[in-house]
């Protein structure tokens, strides 16, 4: 259908809008607002800049936002001892105070799931609530879970924007700013460990880490999912998540799976080792094991 | 071929759109008292989600542990009926079969609003309505293929898009007193037909594809929902056509609804067989992926809010598929709007809430939190299918005095058609 | 139906097309190269990470009670007595819960020189190598304990590690670890939210 006096010369007309496009598509690319993910460089820093300030005027205190990347040749990994946790919590508040995790509504990534020793690893007989004056009780084994960091992550690969991914050292992240809470992933996960923000975060400021990551435990908005990152902001720098330096017991280790030297490689050697919910296939960064 | 000029165009549009809106401007008492209740129903769901934005999704009764509910399962049984237009696209077009060639458009038209319904059950869902743009690329960042989500995403934009370019090209050319353009509407027709069976097959796949979620990681999900939507989007439709049929001089052979009728009772009798064939497998092989299905139907230990529900689904779809089968109670327009009222209560509580809920009951760690949802929740919806509704009957104000002929671009016949229309 | 000049309109357009495609490819890829380098952080060198815990470890003091030692403060002048018996004069506060029924004190503390324990063997340790001790039954503890599994561990994972000698966490005379008081509990889920 041809249209006289206007289309006289095509050729043009498509360069014309080619050229448009690709530099509209350019333009978007390098300057619109995009994931962290693929953000260049400088953008990055200035993003944290950015986020420095707001926090820092936010938060009443200096806050300081790493961008600390992957250490090449270092995959974290985790092994928790089920036959010496005994069931404290210590781990689940020393997280919620490293990781800012919101007071009011409550979320915390570590959920310690109370189990039978006569049934076994069984999620269906687990209570997360118990509420002993003492633990460990009569009969009763301990199963803390989060974030089990899958070399297999049915979150990342359901996720609609590619908000969150696995960085290089096998920590699976989000970003906050990108994500527009769907809770697809939160369905994915066969381990509950994805937490939304129902309603604004609250933390008093006082009891707010003011060093954070910018893929771990900056400040969340409601209507955004997070989870555990092992630490990254302690991790990349060096050292031990918060929930294996506070466990009374020990029961918490952590360390690269790729040094054969390391805690890790040595569990997976000489102790007997189980993941959970194996028959996923999601193949968890995050092993249980029975040192006794 | 015509030749039309731009200036033309506009014109011919321009009359188009002043006819349309004199259409939906004026009708008589029912129709005025309709749009009011939709209204109404509007504003409480606007009024419960600037709240909802306020506050946060902690408004519903979603939780960590069960986090989908009623707006996604509202989301999943509207894309049943989106899909089922092609019960009406299939003869219509493919066997040219007369009485249901005049519905086809209404098919079309509900598809329309079931998906724009499908989009803002999305959308008032998500945590983050205003970054909505993230899912669009270039701007944003789509996660194509590897999200079903994504897909998701594309295949109802497309089918939306197909639908409604076919409709209202159908309705434009009818109303200037030409036949549509077959090189068009041909090829958009059969495109629109797998594409129904798409975006179904999608969304099952949606949670199909959840391995941390047994009751929803069976094979047998799609087709199950494709058997369910062939029944619910058509019990939807043979009421409309009846409505049609008795406040305008729309003409629809009885033929039409029975053949529909059938049809049904047939997707009924394959949505049956399906549950009765997952039921099976789920109670005879007892494995620790029962506890779902158990929880749906008989509850587990003290909890057993959504028991009666189940049965009320499956009281109802037995019901109906015995009235439909019996070709003498589907000829009877008594019992045939009993099956219809039957087939939506029973489809809609098992496509909503007893696919959502038992898949997210208990949650992956075991815990059962006992979800059903808030008011703000039921407003909300109430509001989405209001809107939905209000858009139908707005098109169908349009496109009925089209279909006969009583709305042109004459200004004398759009007089013949208020006439008509405020009798 | 077609005429040349479609055919040739069909050309540019693929042509302009393609240049399209191999712009917008050219963006993407620096924008990939930018993205990468983004992510790769100045990184610390990687022989820092974790080797075997050497013989010697540097762990935190005995956790004497205080005033306690030197215990030849009291024992140096005292006859050594080493039959089973209440100790009613002194470490009253001591209760023995740790094979008890085949242990007794100077299994384990040396009975010349109290400052100090010793091994079967005879060998003193000092109480800051009193995993030694520990270890001569607890063999796969103490290996663990050096791999840096048996314990609670701070610190670095690739640097220095700290590590507590057994007697940190566990009473040598009653290793058993005592029950605690959980943490709270979690909010369970509510309809309403506070």
């Amino acid at each position: 259908m041809e249209t006289d006096g206007i289309s006289t010369h095509p050729s043009r007309r498509l360069f014309t809008i080619a050229a448009a496009t690709t530099a509209a598509s350019w333009i978007m690319t390098a300057c619109g607002p995009k994931r962290l993910y693929e953000a260049p460089k400088d953008r990055l820093r200035a993003a944290i800049k950015e986020m420095e300030a707001k926090y820092s005027a936010s938060h009443g205190k200096k806050v300081t936002v790493s961008d600390a990347g992957p250490i090449p040749g270092v995959e974290f990994a985790y092994a928790l001892d089920i036959s010496r946790c005994i069931g404290c919590r210590r781990c689940v508040y020393a997280c919620v105070a490293e990781n800012n995790q919101s007071r009011d509504p409550q979320i915390q990534w570590i959920r310690v799931m109370s189990m039978e020793k006569d049934k076994g690893v069984d999620f269906s007989h687990a209570n997360a609530y118990y509420n002993p004056a003492d633990v460990p009780e009569e009969g009763h084994f301990y199963v803390p879970v989060g974030c089990q960091h899958c070399e297999n992550p049915p979150c990342t690969k359901v996720c609609p924007t590619g908000a969150t991914w696995t960085e290089r050292d096998g920590i699976v992240v989000i970003d906050y700013d990108w994500c527009i809470g769907c809770r697809y992933c939160m369905a994915a996960c066969p381990y509950g460990a994805r937490h939304f923000n129902w309603e604004e975060p609250k933390i008093p400021n006082e009891e707010f880490n003011p060093n954070t990551h910018y893929l771990g435990n900056r400040p969340r908005t409601k209507g955004v999912v997070e989870k555990c990152t092992f630490c990254i902001q302690r991790t990349r720098a060096g050292r031990y998540p918060a929930c294996v330096e506070v466990c009374p017991v020990g029961a918490r280790k952590f360390g690269n799976l790729l040094d054969k030297d390391s805690e890790i490689r040595y569990i997976i050697e000489h102790k007997r080792v189980l993941v959970l919910k194996e028959e996923l296939n999601t193949v968890p960064r995050f092993f249980y094991f029975y040192a006794t | 071929m015509q030749h039309e000029s731009p200036v033309n165009s506009i014109r011919l549009f321009g009359g188009f759109a002043r006819g349309s809106l004199r259409l939906i401007m004026r009708g008589n008492r029912t129709y005025v008292l309709w749009l009011a209740f939709l209204a109404t129903l509007i504003v409480s769901g606007i009024l419960a989600y600037s709240n909802q934005v306020r506050t946060g999704l902690g408004l519903t009764a979603m939780r960590d542990q069960v986090s989908w509910g009623f707006y996604i399962g509202n989301f999943t049984f509207l894309v049943g009926v989106a899909a089922a237009a092609v019960v009406l696209v299939i003869p219509a077009y493919i066997y040219n079969w007369k009485p249901i060639r005049e519905i086809v458009i209404y098919g079309e038209l509900l598809a329309i609003s079931a998906i724009m319904m499908c989009l803002m059950f999305v959308t008032v869902d998500i945590g983050r309505p205003d970054r909505f743009w993230h899912l669009i690329p270039p701007f944003g960042h789509l996660n194509f293929p590897s999200s079903i989500l994504a897909w998701d995403v594309v295949v109802l934009n497309l089918y939306f898009v197909v639908n409604f370019v076919v409709a209202t090209h159908i309705l434009y050319r009818a109303f200037h007193g030409r036949h549509y353009i077959k090189r068009l509407v041909v090829p958009l027709v059969l495109l629109s037909i797998p594409m129904a069976v798409g975006i179904h097959t999608v969304t099952a796949f949606l949670y199909n594809g959840l391995a941390a979620r047994p009751y929803w990681n069976s094979s047998i999900l799609a087709p199950q929902f494709l058997a369910s939507a062939f029944c619910s989007g058509p019990a939807i439709l043979l009421i409309m056509i009846q409505v049609l049929r008795r406040f305008t001089r729309f003409e629809i052979q009885n033929e039409a609804i029975w053949k529909i009728a059938e049809l049904m009772a047939y997707a009924m009798f394959l949505n049956l067989f399906l549950h009765g064939a997952e039921a099976f497998k789920e109670f005879y092989s007892n494995t620790q992926h029962t506890l779902y299905t158990r929880y749906w139907y008989f509850g587990l230990g003290s909890h057993h809010t959504l028991v009666p529900y189940a049965w009320t689904a499956v009281f109802c779809n037995l019901l109906a598929f015995g009235l439909f089968i019996v070709p003498k109670a589907r000829r009877n327009f008594v019992t045939l709007n009993i099956g219809c009222l039957a087939i939506y209560a029973g489809v809609y509580i098992e496509k909503g809430m007893g696919l959502i809920i038992p898949g997210l009951t208990p949650d992956a760690l075991g815990e059962i939190y006992e979800y059903y949802p808030t008011l703000t929740e039921l407003r909300v919806a109430a509001g989405i299918f209001a809107t939905g509704f209000l858009i139908f009957t707005l098109m169908l104000k349009v496109a009925v005095p089209i279909s006969l002929g009583e709305f042109r671009d004459k200004e004398e016949s759009l007089e013949v058609a208020e006439l008509v229309e405020t009798r | 139906m077609r005429n040349p000049s479609h055919d040739r309109k069909g050309v540019v357009f693929m042509r302009l097309f393609a240049l399209g495609v191999l712009a917008g490819g050219v963006v993407l890829a620096v924008g990939a190269s930018l993205a990468g380098d983004g992510a790769k952080p100045p990184s610390p060198p990687s022989e820092t990470t974790a080797k075997i815990a050497p013989e010697r470890l540097d762990v935190p003091a005995p956790p004497f009670s205080d005033g306690i030692f030197p215990c030849s403060n009291c024992h140096a002048g005292m006859p050594v007595d080493r039959t089973r018996r209440n100790l009613e004069a002194m470490h009253t506060d001591i209760v023995l819960k740790h094979d008890e029924t085949h242990r007794w004190c100077l299994d384990c503390h040396d009975a010349n020189n109290r400052d100090f324990l010793h091994l079967a063997s005879g060998e003193r340790v000092p109480f800051e190598e009193s995993y030694r001790v520990c270890g001569q039954c607890h063999g796969e503890k103490l290996r663990d304990w050096r791999a840096g599994v048996h314990g609670r561990r701070t610190g670095n994972w690739n640097g220095a590690k700290g590590y507590l000698l057994c007697a940190n966490c566990h009473n040598p005379h009653q290793p058993r670890f005592h029950a605690l008081a959980p943490k709270p509990a979690p909010r369970p889920p509510s309809r309403t939210m506070q």
